[in-house]
Parts: structure tokens; C-alpha cells; sequence
């Protein structure tokens, strides 16, 4: 502390500007005297209040060091010490580079410090102070979790006084930022230290204890699990949130309240059919996103709305007609309107520092709204501009406004009507692909999985994507290490694969390689494997199209469905393996690869006696395929595994339970018999 | 007396029952029949009272039931009037039929609400729910003419006025329970489906509109809630929004453009309060520490408050005595004032209050009924229960204050231009005849055209009353000074005796009673007829014709309470005779602002529901 003290060389540079009184007040504090001393902080004091340049001047002349030095001897008077506070208080609340000096200056260890003397005005001037650096955006928020011993005194300081409250759950709301944040505040007891201010009678202190549940609980199962049964004076917690959410309270508080809810539900502490959601949170939300309350207000109220009802139908369904919310968004797009251009100069300032938020706020409510509800998402695409907002918000500057667009674009392609309809009349594949080009991994992920939907067969856009060299990204995608990329570039060739044509399964085969094909299947995850088999069982369909890549392929193949039949692998990866090779079996050529590998027949022999329906369904297939009649060679066929002992067990699956494997075993038969 | 009361349901009339001969069977199940219906009125009254609380239910009745005058033939009403049902053929829109409910909506609501829930959707669900002016064709659905606004169910439109809907909410179907609240501040309506507003349906909304539901099919039925149920939709939470905006608005309207001038006019008014009621010290001290001069002799401040407060100790034949000596040419000029003091103080003799009966009974002044102290604020709970009487001398908020200041012109005469009179009706109306149903009839019969002979009751009277307590007939000067050091009540306030139990005592009354009938007699064909004046006799000579008065229906009179129109009446015309203003300003300004909110609720203002005066008098 004493090393900061004094630096002369910066003192003497400034002189010039500084003025001659603001050097005055610091030579004060330097006093012999101890009353001068006294005398001159807190004519200092009076000096600051609500002069910017005055606190920078009196930074600048050092004077920060000195009222620190005297605030932490022992040996001033509690008078002093605290009217040091007061002043460097003051000093806080300049501008952020007021800020900046102050921590430079160490003064958060030395407040907290501070904290341990027993003189509650002295307490309260530390704390106001600490708060005034805490919740500024230029202090590290680590330095209140670096002495662990901080943390609980200040809960301990909860109980002296509604100042020492409304400063210390300020500070905890500004500084809970982490996970790890949350868990240090709750081991330490933050929520039955708090929950008892949601209703103290300062407006102050419960907005802020308020605030602090909102912070702890954002994402947290444990706190969230913990609130439901807190009681505050024998009532549930939920219901004074519920009471905080009334309409005339102050708009912070409803919205804040609305939070804490809505967190709580999210994990799982709350039923998403609770009155206190249905009723209460869910309108209070939709309340805050309209055009009567402030641009942050309405930003933060459309993403906690996103967020609450994101898992549920109904949820959705019900926001979708409340208060036009669906057509209440649609004026988030309108900022900065043509009207503040002109008028306001400040006000048009203000809209574009908004315009980006409340842009992707509201993608990202459409996104939650349409996810499951067809409806709801036909509501959306018939707002106003909607495609064409989501088509240019495609292509924002700001990563967050793309990332949101291409999330509610996600959504939307759920439709296989806006698929058919809306998705194709604005050629929205267009800025998808070149949003795929380049683009962090969160925003690839959400564009791949849109684009899985424009390749369906069905939807118009598939062709036209095609054309644009689609394939080669798809396949670059599988070799991504985010294993939800890969899934979305082997899916999406997948769709791309089924009923195509001739030229682009070749194509994709082709663009893929054998090698990495054969490396998807044995991809760690399952669902990776899952669309790897889709995509060759897609490929795998008409005769001509099995022949010719089993006649190029046919041995890793087979390798390949041997390698799966015989690991450990759940009954939907083995029931689409054996349904490749049912298809396999449908070929002309492709069929002797079955037929001269005995280890397969057995294979299928072996799982058309499974416990498994499905896979005794798949088996069955196959061999039904196998002894087909009409074909070259059947009888040759139908001798060999009559010989093998299928008919046997063909026989014995004509008694089958179930009725779709007891068809499939006598149409089987009947081949037998013609 | 409460006005909700009169709307209650009447007394079924059980010797025109036709099922009379059937039995007590009958009997039993329209009794629990009319128990339940009370029950339901009583959540009601409750209800309405509590969500609407600036409406007037004599001025503008709320709507409470559909009704079956008003509606097209195709429908049915049944469950006291809440249950609606079609009974039409159904086969084209020309077979649409609506019904409006009893009353329009009154713009003292500020925010009005009612449900409807779909019992069945019958056929084709086309039902229709909304608003509608008087007079709108009935043989329709709601929405689709001039004035009527609706949603329908059937495809979620909404229908302003018009035959094609636009595009509003989601359909509904039996089961569901529809909103519909008006706003009246800004004209609005939204509708709400199980507790769920669906946001704004229609704007610019005319006044009085009424609830409408319309059906087209047949099996479909609507119940309505016009509040005898809980709600589904939270309103009075939509109540506290605009409640909060508007006293915002209130709280931020701006005053006084000039530094100092607002808080220079509060302490003028306060100033001028406390002179207008005598409080002298008090008065003399607020000046001097506000720097203002008081406009009155404090030796003439001293004067009014010692009148004030024997008139409101019940001394009147002091009061009058002492306003003669102080005033000699006051009540000369002002007959009916001297008139109004001594029917007070014939009623103070019954009570056995006024000096000249207490002279007679045995009873120390001391520990007779006193007024507890000085004149009340503005609002008493007590003064609200006392509104029955008549509108002029008992305005209750602010003793001695005019309905025809409304406007602001603070007139020295009594009376305004008949103008002025008819725009601004005074706030309480005067009760309906029947208010206190047998009692009142009985009175009127006792004291109406025959001039009355108080002889004839005498008898009676002195029956009842003991013969003793002529022992402390001593004449005892009563001085001020007594008056004035003590003003405990009497705790024991034991068994109450006409004019204090003494036999002279009464004897002086009865001779009291003639001079005045005398003196009526004398007014009146000095004066020709005073209504007021009769009716005042009639109520004061009728105290005579029961037992035990102050439990009787016309007992009122003898609560202290009414003592204060009387003297504030009396200071208002003393302070007159000085030029100076009958009421104080503050009275003056807190009656002009009562006055513009009822004024506000009779030209369609809604934001007069939430800015009671009373809210701002703690």
C-alpha cells in the first residue's frame, strides 16, 4: 500500500492541469494535525460530491493512496477512517476510469478489510463504496472470491442493518457470474441468509435480494431445488415471487420475479403446468416484451420467455395467443425506426445500440414459440416480412442476431409446409449455404441441422441445393471432431441420399471415400453410426444402385455389417444393419455375397430366433429377399437354406405372437411352394 | 343505510305461490332455493363492491343478470337469468339471437369485466360474445352491426361493427371460459380465454355499452359471470396496473409554475381551515411560523368556538342564546337558521342534553352524551353511515358544504343559478321511499298532513318515563368554563330516558314542541311552504311516537353526529355575516374535486374509478 504513495514523477507532470485548490485538499491529508486532517476529508468530501473533474483531479494528485492509508490505520479515529470511506465512495461513483485507479490502488482488499471492524457507519461507508466498485464493469468480479473468508462475513453482515443488506445483496447480484460463483454463495448460506429480505420494507433491499435469487438460480438445479422450499414468514417462496409480479409493482421487480420463476421451472423445481408459470409468469413475460416498456426490458423479457417455455407445447401454445405476442415481436424488427432518424439524434443512438438485441430476442422467442407446434409456426411465417427478416438476419454482422436467425429458421423447417411453401419462395437455402462457408461452431451446427431439413426429399430447395456443391461441405462435416457436426453432415447427406438418383449417390460415395464411411461406422457416437446406416441403406435402394456400389464396395461392406452384427451395439443400430442387408439381398449380383458367406447366413439364422421382434422382422426380411421366386437362381437358393434349416424356423415363425413377423414368415413360405 | 341493499332480491311472496296447496315440500325448496340465491347475491354485491367501488348503484346500476326483456326471441334465459340458451331452428344467420344484459356498463368502473363459460357448443358453436349499445338489433350476433362488438367461437374472429371479422384469437369451444373487459380509460376491450388475455380486441369504444353474448345453433348454452364467481382471468390485477397509472399521472401533474406559490397556497388553506373551525390556538400558531395574517379578530375566532362548542355539547338553547348576544341581528334576518337551531334543540331536549331540560333533570351536565371534541376531518366512517337524511344540510363530507359550488363559484347565497343546480346534482342522492320499508310507512302515517297535537303522545310517553330525579331540579348555572374542562362520554351510558327522566323536564319539551309547531305554523305563511322545514319538524316530532327513540327508526337524529351539520351551518352563516367565506377553502377545493369525479363518472371519464378523494385524505 505504502508503495503506490507518492509517485512523484506522474504528480509532477500534471501539475500544470490540475488546479491549485484540488492540490490543496490533498496536501490536507498530509497534515500533522490529526483534526486538520479530519477537517480536510471532509471538506474534501463536500468538494467531490457530483464533480467528475474535481474526483479525477484529486486521483490524478495521488490522493487516493493517502485517504486508503488512513482509512486502514489503526491508529486514526473511527470519525476519520470513515469519512475516508465515505470520499473514496464518492470517488467511485465518477466515470469507469475513476473506477479502474481505485482497484489499481488496491482498494477492495482494503475495504474488505475494513469489513472486520466492529462500528456498523464505518461498515456501512465500506460497504457502499465496495459496492459502487463491485457492480462497475471494469472491476474483476474474481476479487470478491479470492480471500475465502469474505464471503462469510458478509453474510454475517446481512443481519446488521438494511444498509449493510441493500449493499452486500447488490453486490452478490453484480458478482454472481459462474457456476462456481453460485456454489460458493450457496455453501455459504446466501439463501436463508436472503430469502427473509424478499420482505423487508425497503424497496431497495428486496429488489436487490430479489436480484441475487434470479443470479443464483439462473441454470442452477441445486439452488433452484433448494427455493421451492424455502418459507419467507410462513409462505412459499414461489408465492412471493408470484406477489412481485403484480402488476403494480416496479417493472425490474416483475421482470426480475419472472426470472427467478422461470428458472426455477427450467430446473424442474417448478411443473411447467403450475399456476404460478401458467398463469403468472408466462403473461408477465409476454407483458414485458410489449411496446410500452423500455428496449432492454422488452430484450430481456422475449429471451427469458425463450428460455421458459422452450420444452414445452403447451407453454408455447399459450403464448401464441396471448396478447399478439406473435405480431407484438414483429415491431422488434422496426428499430431503429424512421422517426427517431429523423427527430432524435439521441434517441436513434439509442435504438441502434438496441437494434441487434432485440433482433435476435425475438428470433430467438419465434425459435422457442414455432419449435413443435405446426400451427403456431404457420402463424409466424405469415407475420409480416418474417422470411425475409429471418433471410437478412441470416447475413448480420453480429454473430448473436445470425445465430438466432438461423435458430428460429431451424424451427420453422419442422414444417413440412414451410418447407414446401415459404422456405422455397425465399430461396432461404441461398444464405444458409453461405452461412455454412464460415461460421463459428454453434452457428454451424444450428445452419447444418436447418439445412438436414431443406434436403428432404419432399422439399423443393433440395435440387437447387444440390447444384451448389453441397456435397463436398456435407462431407467436410463428417470429419469435424463436434460430434453433433458430424451427425448433422452424415443426416443431411443421408436425406440427400433418399430415392436420389443414380449420378449422386455415386457422387456421394465418391465425395465421401470408403474410408471415412467405414470411419463413421465406428463412430463413438451412436447416433453418428444411426445416419451413417441410414445414408448406406439409402444408397442401397433399387436393384441397379445395390448392384453397382455392391459390385465397387461389396467386400468392406460386408465387412463392415459383420463388424456391427457381431459387437455391442443397441438393438436399432443391429435392426438397420440387418435391414442393409436385407437390401443388399434384394440386388441381382449383390445377393451372392450373402449367399457364399455362411458366417452371415448364420448371422441371420441367428437373429430371425432373437428375442427381439424387430430384429427377427429385419432377419426375416432378408431371407425372404434371398428366396425370392422370380429371380435368376432362386432355386439353387431356396435349397441352400432349406438345407441350412431355415424352412424350419420359417415355419415355426408362421405361429408368431406378432402379426407383421407371422405375414412376413408365410409370405416367405410361400415362396417355397410355388 | 347501504345502497347495494335495495337491489337485493325480494322476499318471495309465498300466498301467490301456485304450488301453495302442494305443501310445505314447496315451501322448503323455494325457501333453500331463495338461501342459496342470497348466498350467491351476497358474493356479488361483495364482489362488485370491492372491484367497482366509485360506482354508484343507484346512479348507474351494474349489469348482475341478462335481461329478459332485452333479447331476441330465439333465446332462453334460465338460472336466475345467467344461463343462456338457443332456441331457435338454427339454419341460416338470419336465425342469430342475442340478449343484453340488465344495465349498461358505467364508466366509474375505470375497468369493467365479465366471463361467459361454454356449457355447449351445440351444433355449429357459432356464439358470439361482446358489447352492444342499446337498441342494436337483437336478432343478430354481436359485432356485426353499428355499436356492437364481438368474438366468435367458431373461428376466433373478432367483429367490430361489421359483417367480416378480422383475425384476432384462437376459436373457443365448450368448456372454455371467455373474458371480456372494457376499459373505459382509454376505451379499449380485450378478451381473455381460461385466464389468458388475448390482447387488445377493439379501440375507441362508445360509452354505455352492454354485455351481449349471441348464439346461431342450437344446444348451444353460456353461462354468464358478471361476478357471483370468483374469475378466471386475474383482472384486479389488471385493476392495480391502471390504478398505478393513474395515480402516477395524478402524482405527476404539474403544479404551480412559480417557486414557492403551491406551498404559499397549501398554508393559505390550512390556514384558513383551522380559523374556519376555530381552532385559534392552533391557527395563530400556524400563522405566525407560515408568516401569513389571519383575516378575522381572534376575539371573534374565540366567539365562533365557544357557539360551536355548545352546539356540539347538545346545549343548544345556550347556543342560540349566546349567537343572539354575540349576533344580535343573525337569526332575526335568518328565520329558517334560527328554525333548523331549534328543532335541533327540541331534539336535544328529548335527549335530555339541552340545558334547559338538564336544568330540570337530575342528572349533572357532565355525565350526559357530550360531543367528544371538536368538529371532524373531512371523512368519518360514522358520517358515511349517516347519509339518509337530506342532501342539503347533511352534506356529508364537509359540513355546511353546497352541491352548487361545483363549479367553484363560491356564491354568498345559498342557492345558484338553476343552471349550475341541474348540472351538479348533489352527490347524495336522497334515500328511495321505502328505504326503511314499515318503519318509515309508520312514521309518516303519525306525523304527515294532520297537524301534529304532541299532547297526543304525551301519554304515552310519560308511561314509560320515571316519575323522580326532580330533586336536582336546582338551578345550577351552566358556565362555558365547565363545558369546556370536561368532555368525557358517559362509559356507563346507562338505561337513556326521555329528557333525561324528568317529569318537568318532559313537561318543558312538550311546551318547547308547541312554540316551535307555532313558529312553523308562523314561517309558513310568512314565508309560504319550506319543505325542508317540514320535513325536518315531521323527523324531530316523530321521535315522540316510540318508546324508546334512540332505538328507534328515527333514533338517528339523537347521535351526536348530526350536531355537526347543524353547527357548521351556523358558523358558516356567522362567518357570512362577517364577509367572510361560508366553508373554508380546503373544504371548498376537497368538494369541487369530489364533485368533478362524479362528474367524471357521468360524462364517461373512466380514470375517476381509481382516484378517490379519499385516497389522498389520510
Amino acid at each position: 500500500m505504502m508503495a503506490c504513495l507518492l509517485e512523484a514523477p506522474l504528480r509532477i507532470s500534471v501539475l500544470s492541469e490540475v488546479t491549485a485548490t484540488s492540490r490543496h485538499y490533498v496536501d490536507r491529508l498530509f497534515d500533522a494535525d490529526p483534526q486538520n486532517v479530519l477537517q480536510g476529508v471532509i471538506d474534501m468530501k463536500n468538494a467531490v460530491i457530483g464533480n467528475n473533474k474535481q474526483k479525477a483531479n484529486l486521483i490524478v494528485l495521488g490522493a487516493v493512496p493517502r485517504l486508503l492509508y488512513l482509512l486502514q490505520q489503526s491508529s486514526s479515529s473511527l470519525e476519520l477512517r470513515t469519512e475516508c470511506a465515505v470520499v473514496l465512495g464518492s470517488l467511485a461513483m465518477g466515470t469507469e476510469n475513476n473506477i479502474k485507479s481505485l482497484v489499481d490502488c488496491h482498494i477492495i482488499p482494503a475495504l474488505l478489510q475494513g469489513l472486520l471492524c466492529s462500528d456498523l457507519i464505518f461498515i456501512e461507508a465500506c460497504l457502499r463504496c465496495l459496492r459502487t466498485v463491485f457492480i462497475s464493469p471494469v472491476t474483476p468480479v474474481q476479487l470478491l472470491y479470492t480471500d475465502p473468508t469474505v464471503i462469510p462475513h458478509l453474510m454475517s453482515l446481512l443481519s446488521r442493518s438494511r444498509h449493510t443488506q441493500e449493499y452486500i445483496t447488490q453486490i452478490f447480484a453484480h458478482c454472481c457470474k459462474t457456476p462456481e460463483h453460485q456454489t460458493v454463495l450457496f455453501n455459504h448460506g446466501a439463501i436463508q441468509n436472503i430469502a427473509p429480505l424478499l420482505i423487508s420494507p425497503s424497496d431497495k433491499v428486496r429488489m436487490q435480494a430479489l436480484k441475487c435469487f434470479s443470479v443464483l438460480a439462473y441454470e442452477n438445479t441445486q439452488v433452484s431445488m433448494t427455493l421451492v422450499n424455502v418459507l419467507v414468514d410462513g409462505e412459499q417462496l414461489s408465492q412471493v415471487f408470484v406477489r412481485m409480479m403484480q402488476r403494480d409493482k416496479p417493472i425490474e421487480m416483475q421482470l426480475t420475479a419472472a426470472k427467478c420463476l422461470t428458472y426455477m421451472c427450467r430446473a424442474g423445481a417448478i411443473r411447467t403446468d403450475d399456476n404460478c408459470i401458467v398463469l403468472k409468469t408466462l403473461p408477465c413475460l409476454v407483458r414485458m416484451c410489449s411496446k410500452e416498456r423500455l428496449l432492454e426490458e422488452r430484450v430481456e423479457g422475449a429471451e427469458t420467455l425463450a428460455y421458459l417455455m422452450e420444452p414445452d407445447v403447451e407453454l408455447q401454445r399459450i403464448a401464441s395467443v396471448t396478447d399478439h405476442l406473435v405480431s407484438m415481436l414483429a415491431d422488434y424488427f422496426k428499430y431503429p425506426s424512421s422517426v427517431s432518424a429523423i427527430t432524435d439524434i439521441k434517441r436513434l443512438d439509442h435504438d441502434l445500440k438496441h437494434a441487434h438485441e432485440l433482433r435476435q430476442a425475438a428470433f430467438k422467442l419465434y425459435a422457442s414459440l414455432g419449435s413443435n407446434d405446426e400451427d403456431i409456426r404457420k402463424k409466424i411465417t405469415e407475420t409480416e416480412n418474417m422470411m425475409d427478416r429471418i433471410v437478412s438476419g441470416l447475413s448480420e454482422s453480429s454473430i448473436k442476431v445470425r445465430l438466432a436467425a438461423v435458430r428460429c429458421l431451424h424451427s420453422l423447417s419442422r414444417s413440412v409446409q414451410q418447407l414446401r411453401t415459404s422456405f422455397h419462395d425465399h430461396a432461404v437455402w441461398k444464405p444458409l449455404m453461405k452461412l455454412l462457408q464460415n461460421a463459428p461452431d454453434e452457428v454451424l451446427v444450428m445452419a447444418s441441422s436447418t439445412l438436414c431439413n431443406l434436403l428432404l426429399e419432399f422439399s423443393p430447395s433440395k435440387e437447387p441445393i444440390l447444384d451448389s456443391g453441397v456435397i463436398e461441405l456435407l462431407c467436410s462435416l463428417t470429419q469435424s471432431d463436434s460430434p453433433a457436426l458430424r451427425v448433422n453432415g452424415i443426416w443431411a447427406l443421408m436425406n440427400m441420399a433418399f430415392q436420389a438418383d443414380q449420378k449422386v449417390k455415386v457422387e456421394i460415395v465418391r465425395a465421401l471415400g470408403t474410408e471415412q464411411l467405414f470411419r463413421l461406422l465406428s463412430d463413438p457416437d451412436t447416433n453418428v453410426l444411426m445416419k451413417t446406416l441410414g445414408l448406406l441403406r439409402n444408397l442401397l435402394s433399387t436393384r441397379p444402385h445395390i448392384d453397382q456400389i455392391m459390385s465397387s464396395h461389396g467386400k468392406q461392406i460386408m465387412q463392415a455389417v459383420t463388424l456391427i452384427l457381431e459387437g455391442e451395439h443397441s438393438i436399432e443400430v443391429k435392426e438397420q444393419t440387418l435391414c442393409i442387408l436385407a437390401n443388399i439381398a434384394d440386388g441381382n449380383t449383390a445377393k451372392e455375397l450373402i449367399m457364399t458367406n455362411d458366417d452371415m447366413l448364420q448371422k441371420i439364422k441367428y437373429y430371425m430366433g432373437h428375442s427381439n421382434v424387430k430384429l427377427q422382422l429385419a432377419a426375416t426380411f432378408c431371407i425372404s429377399n434371398l428366396i425370392w421366386n422370380e429371380e435368376d437362381g432362386s432355386q439353387e437358393r431356396q435349397d441352400k437354406l432349406k438345407d441350412m434349416g431355415f424352412v424350419d424356423i420359417l415355419h415355426k415363425l408362421t405361429q408368431a405372437s406378432d402379426p407383421n413377423l407371422c405375414d412376413r414368415a408365410k409370405t416367405a413360405m410361400q415362396q417355397y411352394l410355388a | 343505510m347501504d345502497s347495494v341493499e335495495l337491489c337485493g332480491p325480494a322476499v318471495p311472496d309465498f300466498s301467490t305461490h301456485p304450488g301453495l296447496a302442494a305443501g310445505v315440500a314447496v315451501l322448503q325448496l323455494a325457501a333453500s332455493r331463495y338461501l342459496a340465491l342470497s348466498e350467491q347475491e351476497k358474493e356479488l354485491n361483495q364482489r362488485l363492491r370491492s372491484l367497482y367501488p366509485a360506482v354508484s348503484d343507484q346512479e348507474t346500476p351494474l349489469p348482475r343478470s341478462w335481461s329478459p326483456k332485452d333479447k331476441f326471441s330465439y333465446i332462453g334465459l334460465s338460472q336466475n337469468n345467467l344461463r343462456v340458451h338457443y332456441k331457435g331452428h338454427g339454419k341460416t344467420p338470419k336465425d342469430a339471437a342475442s340478449v343484453r344484459a340488465t344495465h349498461s356498463i358505467p364508466a366509474a368502473c375505470g375497468v369493467y369485466y365479465f366471463e361467459v363459460k361454454i356449457i355447449s357448443k351445440g351444433r355449429d358453436g357459432y356464439m358470439g360474445i361482446g358489447l352492444s349499445a342499446q337498441g342494436v338489433n337483437m336478432n343478430r350476433l354481436p359485432g356485426w352491426d353499428k355499436h356492437s362488438y364481438g368474438y366468435h367461437g367458431d373461428d376466433g374472429h373478432s367483429f367490430c361493427s361489421s359483417g367480416t371479422g378480422q383475425p384476432y384469437g384462437p376459436t373457443f369451444t365448450t368448456g372454455d371460459v371467455i373474458g371480456c373487459c372494457v376499459n373505459l380509460i382509454n376505451n379499449t376491450c380485450f378478451y381473455t380465454k381460461n385466464g389468458h388475455s388475448l390482447g387488445i380486441a377493439f379501440t375507441d369504444l362508445p360509452p354505455n355499452l352492454y354485455p351481449t353474448v349471441g348464439l346461431q345453433t342450437p344446444g348451444e348454452v353460456v353461462d354468464a359471470n358478471f361476478g357471483q364467481h370468483p374469475f378466471v382471468f386475474d383482472i384486479e390485477d389488471y385493476m392495480r396496473e391502471w390504478r398505478t397509472k393513474i395515480q402516477a399521472q395524478i402524482d405527476c401533474f404539474p403544479i404551480g409554475e412559480r417557486e414557492g406559490e403551491w406551498q404559499a397556497m397549501i398554508q393559505k388553506m390550512v390556514a384558513s381551515y383551522l380559523v374556519h373551525h376555530s381552532y385559534c390556538a392552533t391557527a395563530e400558531a400556524f400563522a405566525k411560523s407560515t408568516d401569513q395574517a389571519v383575516h378575522e379578530e381572534l376575539a371573534s375566532i374565540k366567539n365562533r368556538q365557544k357557539i360551536q362548542k355548545l352546539v356540539l355539547s347538545g346545549r343548544m338553547g345556550e347556543a342560540i342564546e349566546t349567537t343572539q348576544q354575540l349576533y344580535p341581528s343573525l337569526l332575526e334576518r335568518n328565520s329558517d337558521l334560527l328554525f333548523m337551531l331549534k328543532v335541533r334543540q327540541f331534539i336535544e331536549m328529548v335527549n335530555g342534553t339541552d340545558s334547559e331540560v338538564r336544568c330540570l333533570g337530575g342528572r349533572s351536565p357532565k355525565s350526559q352524551d357530550s360531543y367528544p371534541g371538536s368538529p371532524r376531518l373531512f371523512n368519518s366512517p360514522v358520517h358515511k353511515a349517516s347519509n339518509v337524511i337530506t342532501d342539503h344540510l347533511c352534506f356529508p363530507l364537509f359540513p355546511g358544504f353546497d352541491s352548487n359550488y361545483c363549479n367553484g363559484v363560491s356564491s354568498s347565497k345559498g342557492h345558484t343559478s338553476a343552471h349550475s343546480h341541474k348540472s351538479c346534482p348533489p352527490t347524495i342522492p336522497s334515500p328511495e321511499p321505502g328505504v326503511l320499508n314499515g318503519s318509515r310507512g309508520q312514521q309518516t302515517n303519525v306525523s304527515a298532513e294532520v297537524e301534529m297535537e304532541v299532547d297526543h303522545f304525551s301519554n304515552g310517553v310519560s308511561e314509560s318515563s320515571s316519575n323522580g330525579f326532580l330533586n336536582g331540579s336546582s338551578t345550577h348555572g351552566i358556565d362555558l368554563e365547565e363545558c369546556d374542562a370536561d368532555m368525557e362520554v358517559d362509559s356507563a351510558q346507562s338505561k337513556r330516558q326521555l329528557c333525561g327522566g324528568s317529569q318537568a323536564a318532559i313537561e318543558r319539551m312538550i311546551q318547547f314542541g308547541r312554540e316551535l309547531q307555532s313558529m312553523s305554523e308562523h314561517l309558513r305563511r310568512e314565508r309560504g311552504k319550506n319543505s325542508a322545514n317540514k320535513k325536518m319538524l315531521k323527523d324531530a316530532f316523530s321521535l315522540l311516537a316510540y318508546s324508546d327513540p334512540w332505538n328507534s327508526p328515527v333514533g338517528y337524529q339523537l347521535d351526536s353526529i348530526q350536531r355537526e351539520p347543524v353547527c357548521s351551518t351556523l358558523n358558516s352563516a356567522i362567518l357570512e355575516t362577517h364577509n367572510l367565506p361560508k366553508q373554508p377553502p380546503l373544504a371548498l377545493a376537497v368538494g369541487q374535486a369530489a364533485q368533478c369525479l362524479s362528474l367524471m363518472a357521468r360524462t364517461g371519464s373512466g380514470s375517476c374509478a381509481f382516484a378517490s378523494v379519499d385516497d389522498y385524505l389520510h
